[in-house]
């Protein structure tokens, strides 16, 4: 199968180029895209991308796979590629490109830091651990799963726009989840650095984030969450 | 919290509400015009006019140039906030910005000022 990966090592090119590889792939057996950059790597070492526990937990390898965002580990190459047809590797768009398919994600991180993404509370903590019900627990279901792969924000035109400014799609599902938890006291606090006309109200409802979140998460949701939360608070 | 002096209500949550309500004046007049248009289709100077003469057609009017003019500003800044970055336009960004939301606001000015002047004035 013919890979074409988005190749750029600032040290020796001016300007990324698509390069083409040719892989044998063993036959009878669907492999993982992650997979088939490990037979890339064997041929030619030099190609440089983020892995770490190859069964979409660590979130360290989203990467652009044939248009589409995802984690190369759990993305087969039957669902990513028409038969026949080739594999198209490029970095998560929107963000610095530092080689290859890896990209500078610390623009992703402050948006995940401003919205405080820890336990805030203010009374004297008890004895043994802070209780939570199982019908409050079950509200952070959907909300606490995410591994932080940032396929969603870099999917989010909002977010290519203005990554220093708009919280991008992770990192409001974060507010929301520390926003909806019983034992976080700082609820008030939260929502008043959320109201200017970025953080939260560049979401245009595109639902782009939805479409690639190899968690099956829904970040739209939360925004909505977050929104009407506003509302109640500012109304 | 991300600060800046150029919108319209200095909170997101304000514009994003502005920004609705508006949307619901202007489709409500919109509305009502079109369908005065399809009650009477052919139309003549005389009934026009006198469609726009009662206070509260006026009033009407009034209100739906005011939400007019904050959807077109709210919505205007919008799209220079998110095309007109540095990102974008590098270094002159702001200053390019800030010629694109001066030339918006006088239109609106303009348009705000013309539009009492039609209805409100003989
Ligand atoms: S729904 Fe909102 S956050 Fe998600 S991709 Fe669209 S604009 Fe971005
Ligand atoms: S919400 Fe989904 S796509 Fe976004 S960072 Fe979390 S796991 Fe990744
Ligand atoms: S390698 Fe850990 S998520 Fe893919």
């Amino acid at each position: 199968m013919l890979v074409s990966i988005y190749r750029y090592n600032p040290d020796t090119d001016d300007k990324p180029v698509m390069r083409d590889i040719e892989i044998e792939l063993p036959a009878g057996k669907d492999l993982m895209v992650l997979d088939v950059l490990e037979l890339v790597k064997q041929k030619d070492p030099s190609v440089v991308y983020r892995r770490s526990c190859r069964e979409g937990v660590c979130g360290s390898d989203g990467m652009n796979i044939n248009g589409k965002n995802g984690l190369a580990c759990i993305t087969p190459v039957s669902e990513a590629v028409k038969p026949g047809g080739k594999l198209v590797l490029r970095p998560l768009p929107g963000l610095p490109v530092i080689r290859d398919l890896i990209i500078d994600m610390s623009m992703f991180y402050k948006q995940y830091e401003k919205v405080k993404p820890y336990l805030i509370n203010d009374q004297t903590p008890p004895a043994i651990e802070r209780l939570q019900s199982p019908e409050d627990r079950e509200k952070l279901d959907g909300l606490y799963e995410c591994i932080l792969c940032a396929c969603c924000s870099t999917n989010c035109p909002s977010f290519w726009w203005n990554p220093d400014k708009f919280i991008g799609p992770a990192g409001l599902l974060q507010a929301y989840r520390f926003l909806a938890d019983s034992r976080d006291t700082a609820d008030t606090e939260r929502l008043s650095g959320l109201e200017d006309p970025f953080s939260v109200f560049r979401c245009r409802g595109i639902m782009n984030c939805v479409a690639v979140c190899p968690k099956g998460l829904n970040p739209t949701r939360a925004i909505g969450h977050i929104r009407t939360m506003l509302l109640q608070q500012g109304t | 919290m991300v600060t800046n002096v150029t919108n319209l209500g200095r909170s997101g949550l304000y514009d994003w509400l502005v920004q609705r309500f508006s949307a619901v004046i202007l489709a409500t007049y919109s509305f009502y015009i079109l369908g005065s248009f399809v009650v009477n289709p052919d139309m003549n100077y005389e009934q026009w006019s006198a469609l726009f003469a009662s206070n509260v057609m006026r009033m009407f009017s009034l209100i739906t140039l005011f939400a007019l003019c904050a959807h077109a500003w709210i919505g205007m800044w919008t799209i220079s906030t998110d095309y007109m970055t540095s990102l974008q336009l590098g270094k002159r960004a702001t200053f390019f910005r800030l010629l694109f939301q001066a030339g918006c606001a006088l239109l609106i000015c303009v348009y705000l000022l013309w539009g009492i002047q039609i209805f409100w004035g003989n």
